[in-house]
């Protein structure tokens, strides 16, 4: 078993907390994991990408070859696109629909919801919305990953799991927070592939 | 469970284990997580490991080396272009040779993802004779760094361990082994070879030279530096550091049709690289940076053409490696994959929104049409931002404390209104001695410290000059009228843009603090510095 993620958003956005949910609950489950990620300069309002790879067996190369992603996770629409070459025929795309639009020239709402229906294995879900409804927009992250939870090779206990293990520091009430949205994601996806599909 | 840790939090945790006494190190990426892991580990803290930041890499390395000097372990961290600042110190430490272990872990930044060039790193180390270690993967990487030491203490040498943006940068779960102690103060029995004036650095050089053949013995018998032959003789690969991830990733499945040498461990292994050239029809270098391996293999004139790689245009001269470009060196089938689509437009990184140093480009740009075009000499740091759109405010950026002293060799070309940018930190790590030359020389120039209190890029760090940067600049003889202060606000606006016009107007050196807390520093953090800043004056 193999399976290729790449988390996609832009810096700031938190797409280090999907990661390191994920590493946990992936260590949880005794797999291999690799997960390379961006510091630095772009870490200002730029891109941001992560690789995340998952395996019983050895993985080798810190990079996901093009082609090789099984599933694009984006916190923001158009940065989702960017890492098309990576998605592989049967990939899946989940991505938040709020925009983040700190650029002049940003792609026409309409278009780019409609590009992103041109791949038949998608999910959008409004993360940012859902998550202000649960009293806090941080756990927007948890949402989508909920909403992805059942493309990944991993357990939702486990899942579940990491997120109690990831926020061990902060108090109790956050932790909670970040399950039920992750809960909320699952159920998010649940509805919208019942109502596309 | 496995710790999951990155490939740079791997270097720390090896070195402590190690049994090191202290780290020296100035923020870079992608080299920063090694010294703040061991700043925030318990046990380090407790057995007393030094780990505050150095006020640049030149420091770092000789305090490291002063440290190795008493007998005690040293680990110097730096990325790659800060190794050309503590350059001065590494080329003579080789000559004296090291008594405590000393280990130098630099970060490479192929692709430069946050540098201004993509140099490597394993240059340096034939260029100061030293041994080498490139590790492949996190776990090689903890477990080298108790090597690197073993290794230093064996040759007296310093080692360095080179790491690239991917292996820093990159998460994985691995096991920790025993930890072992640190050494006791032990001054070295001769401290001749210490001090280089001529008679003994002759000496001293001459040893220096003949330790290669142990170093070489070391590589050939290394553990890291293996070798698989395979019976298909058609294509060997040789590959260097976290170049076999790429080449394994391709060939992992079919490894019995190609010969493999790994090579982790500098001096070059020459009869491990011999029995695989011999070997095969046809050798490919897979190596990330410069084509070192390969411009040794090949001869003068390029007529060798069994081996292939950067040179030869197999793989791409410039940029880091990845899993594609490899596979179609190898030459291995790879299908198309759809493109970008159009409507993606590029999103470049930005400075934060709020940002002091926002405030102060409006400033400075307001004042362009009087001062005229192209003469803000800009330096490293997040306000290196201000060359690309959407501020487009400063015309260069080379290296640490360039901006200062290239706008005083403006001033010196007959260039009137030559204006410095420089943040806090960087001032203090190459600015000052600039500063000292244009105030000597009486250069009409206008230095502005954009002070954000801390190295704010890398991810705020303690900035070493906090609360000091008036009192330095005084020291160094900047005339007390033109040392202004300024708060870059909207608010202020008005205000900044007279006073940086009036000191732009004055014929001489003119220092503008341009003071304001980076919004991203925690409350904590603003209450530290606001602390230690009252503590100072």
């Amino acid at each position: 078993m193999k399976s290729n993620i790449i988390l996609s958003g832009v810096g700031g956005q938190g797409i280090l907390t999907i990661a390191a949910v994920i590493d946990i609950a992936a260590l949880l489950q005794n797999l291999q994991i690799k997960q390379s990620e961006v510091h630095g300069m772009s870490q200002r309002g730029g891109a941001v990408q992560s690789h995340v790879r998952i395996s019983d067996e050895r993985i080798y190369s810190d990079l996901i070859p093009m082609g090789k992603a099984d599933l694009i996770l984006s916190v923001e629409p158009m940065e989702l696109l960017r890492y098309i070459p990576y998605l592989n025929k049967k990939g899946w795309i989940v991505t938040d629909s709020s925009t983040f639009e700190n650029i002049v020239d940003y792609p026409d709402k309409y278009d780019l919801f409609k590009q992103i229906k041109t791949y038949n294995n998608h999910i959008v879900v409004n993360a940012k919305q859902e998550a202000k409804k649960l009293g806090n927009s941080k756990v927007a992250n948890m949402i989508l990953l909920g909403a992805a939870a059942s493309f990944l090779p991993l357990k939702e206990d486990n899942l579940i799991e990491a997120i109690r293990v990831f926020f061990k520091g902060k108090s109790q009430k956050i932790a909670k927070t970040n399950i039920e949205a992750f809960k909320v994601g699952q159920a998010l996806a649940k509805d919208f592939l019942e109502f596309v599909f | 469970m496995k710790n999951l840790v990155l490939g740079n939090e791997a270097v720390a945790q090896g070195a402590i284990d190690a049994g090191i006494s202290g780290v020296y190190a100035y923020p870079g990426t992608p080299s920063t997580e090694i010294t703040e892991y061991i700043q925030r580990s318990k046990i380090a803290k407790e057995l007393g490991i030094h780990s505050k930041w150095s006020v640049n890499e030149k420091t770092a390395l000789e305090a490291a080396l002063g440290m190795s000097y008493c007998g005690k372990r040293a680990l110097a961290v730096m990325k790659h272009v800060g190794l050309n600042v503590a350059s001065d110190v590494l080329m003579n430490m080789s000559v004296s040779g090291i008594n405590g272990g000393l280990v130098i872990a630099v970060a490479d930044d192929p692709s430069m993802h946050s540098s201004q060039n993509e140099q490597d790193s394993r240059f340096y180390g034939r260029f100061a004779r030293i041994p080498i270690l490139e590790p492949a993967n996190q776990e090689e990487a903890y477990t080298m760094m108790h090597y690197a030491f073993d290794l230093s203490e064996e040759l007296q040498l310093p080692v360095l361990v080179r790491m690239v943006t991917r292996l820093s940068h990159s998460r994985t779960g691995i096991d920790f082994r025993e930890r072992r102690s640190q050494n006791g103060i032990q001054l070295p029995v001769n401290t001749d070879r210490f001090a280089l004036v001529p008679s003994n650095a002759r000496k001293q050089y001459k040893k220096l030279v003949r330790k290669k053949k142990k170093m070489l013995k070391s590589s050939e018998h290394s553990r890291f530096n293996q070798l698989r032959l395979s019976d298909d003789p058609s294509l060997g690969i040789i590959a260097c550091g976290i170049g076999v991830n790429y080449v394994m990733e391709n060939i992992s499945e079919n490894q019995e049709f190609y010969s493999v040498l790994k090579i982790s461990q500098y001096p070059i292994p020459r009869k491990k690289i011999k029995e695989i050239y011999d070997h095969c029809d046809e050798i490919l270098l897979v190596e990330e940076g410069f084509p070192m391996v390969e411009e040794l293999l090949k001869d003068f004139f390029d007529r060798d053409k069994k081996v292939r790689g950067k040179l030869s245009g197999d793989l791409p001269p410039v940029g880091e490696l990845d899993p594609n470009s490899v596979a179609k060196a190898i030459g291995i089938y790879q299908e198309r994959v759809p493109e970008v689509p159009e409507i993606v437009m590029p999103r470049p990184p930005q400075l934060c929104e709020g940002c002091g140093h926002a405030d102060l480009f409006r400033v400075i740009k307001e004042l362009t049409p009087e001062t005229g075009e192209k003469k803000v000499f800009g330096d490293i740091g997040c306000y290196a931002l201000g060359a690309i759109t959407p501020d487009h405010t400063i015309s260069t950026l080379i290296d640490m404390g360039a901006s200062i002293t290239m706008a005083k060799g403006a001033a010196d070309a007959g260039v009137e209104n030559a204006i410095a940018v420089i943040g806090d930190s960087t001032f203090a790590h190459s600015g000052m001695t600039g500063l000292l030359e244009a105030v000597v020389d009486e250069s009409p120039i206008t230095v502005i410290i954009s002070d954000n209190s801390a190295v704010a890029m890398t991810g705020a760090q303690e900035s070493l000059a906090v609360g000091r940067l008036k009192n330095i600049c005084l020291g160094i003889g900047v005339h007390p009228d033109h040392v202004k202060t300024i708060v870059p606000l909207k608010k202020n606006h008005a205000e900044n843009v007279k006073i940086l016009r009036d000191e732009i107007q004055y014929r001489g050196v003119s220092v503008i603090l341009s003071q304001r807390p980076c919004i991203r520093l925690s409350k904590d953090l603003k209450e530290t510095i606001k602390n230690k800043i009252a503590s100072l004056n």
